[in-house]
């Protein structure tokens, strides 16, 4: 009903993970790259499927959690060494086992901080508007259904022949993505 | 009654698939499934949250209406103590530290099994976790929230609790992080913000659902926004999967270092029955087992409340009162090693404090702990008490008062016999002490209950997984 540049992408639905997993492979093989799959549950081995390897969570995590270490320790001997020293019972200034509970704890904070916006940072979240959510078929993706999208920014892309290879992977339904 | 009668739950049977009660126990003998056959994608779901997009149950009006009543009550007593101050609670030198640090450890404690449930079992990869881990976070989040007002309501002036955060201020004065004071600021905040991150990391797919089923034009935009505009991409399941699985293993030492802390604020004193080695692993292990007792203590009604038995079911009781079994048994340990050490360390002050917990003023306090978290859960020795619903849920509530208790005998009954007999002192909670714990509880009870009526309380997405996982397993294909 519209032209291959005025959509979005194609949308196959399933009705169960092993479904999925093996349509996504599938599409592999036939050589497309940019598609994705969204599903209600993490499917084991469907981000490799759909050609999405490496997560940066976790070096995005370490960085977090080593610069809030380094930064907490260094505040903690400013404070306590330069800035306002206490002499607490002839114990020396920089005293460090005493900054270690601060240091841990901050390190523990800023380490799951960078996690969790890291995370949200990689995903593109929030986002408050995406194509996919054009098909009304879709707000079952997030219960029971399984759905493969090919994009038509895809260079093997084309709107008859990419329908006709979704619907050989035995779908429940094939729908345009509207942009 | 329903309780040992898992089968005759709820279990909608609109999509029932062929898999019968003998099959499923073939399969596993002896235990019992983590979801009961027939479940399918769409009757979990619906199920789920539907408890949420539902009707509003007349218990829940009723719960929650009682429960504000006890939450006036504190707000009653704690406006009191912020007109009048800390004179209207029984604390006064020597028994400076009464019922608010012993709410407070207490509270704090409660939280620890919420974190073990959630961090450490996905990281042992338990599945035995996956329909209460949201429900213990959620009791984590709301016992860190009492646990750190008391700290706040015992200063003198709490209006300047800030001060304890360090803040270039116009006076030029810096927190001293030499002490276990500071250090218990920055565990509990730390504690809390992680705690909050980790729920609400793992709420958020379901927050997507939510969001797809809800009818109506309120709940579509507040979960629509809160889910953040979750659309279930694989690509986003992996870095998903990955950031919650590095938060669980930041979570896991959180497990052990808050407690440890706590107990630092005791033990680095001189008092004696405080100053010990033993203490922080000691704190940790009652921390787990009166958490562990506070979650079946709330899981046991919810399941039974919303016919949750399908996917709650008696597994995970079970499940949940060995654990309360060894870490009753840790704290056992330590007990003895507390009585033995009094007497080997040859410490006067310390074999006096021993004896005086047993046969002094305050002889039924240790007795009461022996009671409550020796004798009573040996019974869980025992499959016919662990299976047993009722008999878990009356051991839970033996716990929970024993390990309050316990903190009394810790703080106060210390506290009372030092070093100078002429500094000897007995003390007991005012009203207001009362009706400040007892408000905290209401708060607790009441925040549950919004909990239970506005986020879906088992967590949807995992239990899909754990579901696919089961089907794997048995063979069968949906």
């Amino acid at each position: 009903m519209i032209a291959g540049n005025e959509i979005y992408g194609l949308m196959a639905e399933f009705d169960s993970d092993r479904d999925i997993l093996l349509a996504a492979r599938r599409a592999q093989e036939a050589g497309y790259t940019r598609m994705d799959a969204c599903t209600p549950h993490p499917v084991e081995g469907l981000a490799d499927a759909v050609g999405y390897r490496k997560t940066r969570v976790p070096v995005i995590a370490l960085s977090g959690g080593a610069i809030g270490g380094a930064i907490a320790l260094l505040l903690l001997y400013w404070i306590n060494v330069i800035t306002y020293p206490i002499n607490v019972g002839g114990r020396p200034m920089a005293s460090w086992p005493a900054f270690i509970p601060p240091t841990f704890e901050l390190t523990v904070l800023c380490a799951s901080l960078a996690a969790l916006f890291g995370m949200l940072a990689l995903n593109r979240l929030p986002q408050p508007y995406h194509p996919v959510f054009n098909v009304p078929e879709f707000e079952r993706a997030t219960q029971d259904r399984f759905f493969l999208v090919i994009e038509a920014s895809d260079p093997r892309f084309d709107v008859e022949q990419t329908r006709r290879f979704l619907e050989s992977l035995n779908p429940l339904g094939v729908y345009d993505v509207e942009p | 009654m329903s309780d040992q009668q898992p089968q005759e739950a709820n279990v909608p049977h609109e999509e029932v698939r062929s898999i019968t009660e003998e099959e499923s126990a073939r399969r596993m003998p002896g235990r019992p499934p983590l979801i009961l056959p027939g479940y399918t994608y769409r009757s979990l779901t619906e199920q789920i949250s539907s408890i949420v997009l539902g009707r509003t149950p007349l218990g829940w009006w009723a719960g929650a209406f009682f429960l504000f009543l006890i939450v006036m009550i504190f707000l009653y007593a704690v406006g009191y103590l912020f007109y009048t101050g800390v004179g209207i609670w029984g604390v006064n030198i020597p028994i400076a530290w009464g019922f608010a640090i012993v709410d407070f450890v207490w509270w704090i404690g409660i939280g620890h099994a919420g974190t073990l449930i959630s961090a450490i079992l996905l990281l042992m990869y338990q599945s035995w976790r996956t329909s209460i881990n949201r429900i213990a976070e959620a009791m984590t989040l709301f016992a860190i929230s009492q646990a750190a007002m008391f700290p706040i309501l015992h200063l003198g002036r709490p209006w300047l609790f800030y001060w304890l955060i360090p803040y270039p201020s116009t006076m030029n004065v810096w927190p001293q992080f030499r002490s276990s004071l500071t250090w218990d600021v920055f565990a509990i905040t730390t504690y809390f913000i992680v705690s909050l991150i980790f729920w609400y990391m793992g709420a958020l797919p379901d927050f997507g659902t939510m969001r797809d089923r809800a009818k109506r034009r309120i709940p579509q935009v507040l979960f629509g926004i809160v889910a953040l505009g979750w659309r279930g991409s694989i690509k986003h399941w992996r870095n998903y999967q990955m950031a919650y699985l590095i938060i669980a293993a930041l979570a896991t030492p959180l497990v052990v270092s808050v407690h440890s802390v706590v107990s630092l604020d005791f033990t680095i004193s001189i008092v004696p029955g405080w100053h010990s080695t033993i203490f922080p692993p000691y704190f940790v292990a009652g921390a787990l087992l009166s958490g562990f007792a506070m979650v079946l203590t709330l899981v046991i009604p919810i399941r039974s409340f919303y016919r949750l038995h399908g996917l709650i079911t008696d597994r995970y009781i079970e499940n949940m009162a060995r654990w309360m079994l060894v870490t009753a048994l840790v704290v056992d340990y330590s007990y003895a090693t507390e009585l033995f050490m009094s007497w080997y360390s040859g410490d006067v002050f310390e074999e006096y404090m021993s004896i005086t917990r047993m046969f002094g003023a305050y002889w039924w306090v240790w007795w009461s702990v022996m009671m409550c978290n020796v004798v009573v859960p040996q019974a869980l020795w025992f499959r016919g008490v662990r299976r047993n619903v009722m008999a878990v849920f009356f051991v839970a509530m033996f716990i929970n008062v024993g390990m309050w208790i316990e903190r009394f005998m810790i703080i106060v009954v210390s506290l009372s016999r030092d070093f100078l007999p002429s500094s000897w002192e007995q003390y007991a909670g005012t009203v207001w002490d009362w009706a400040t714990f007892i408000g905290t509880l209401g708060v607790f009870a009441w925040l549950m209950f919004l909990f239970v009526r506005l986020v879906p309380m088992i967590s949807m997405s995992e239990s899909k997984e754990l579901l696919s996982e089961q089907e794997l397993t048995a063979g069968t294909h949906a």
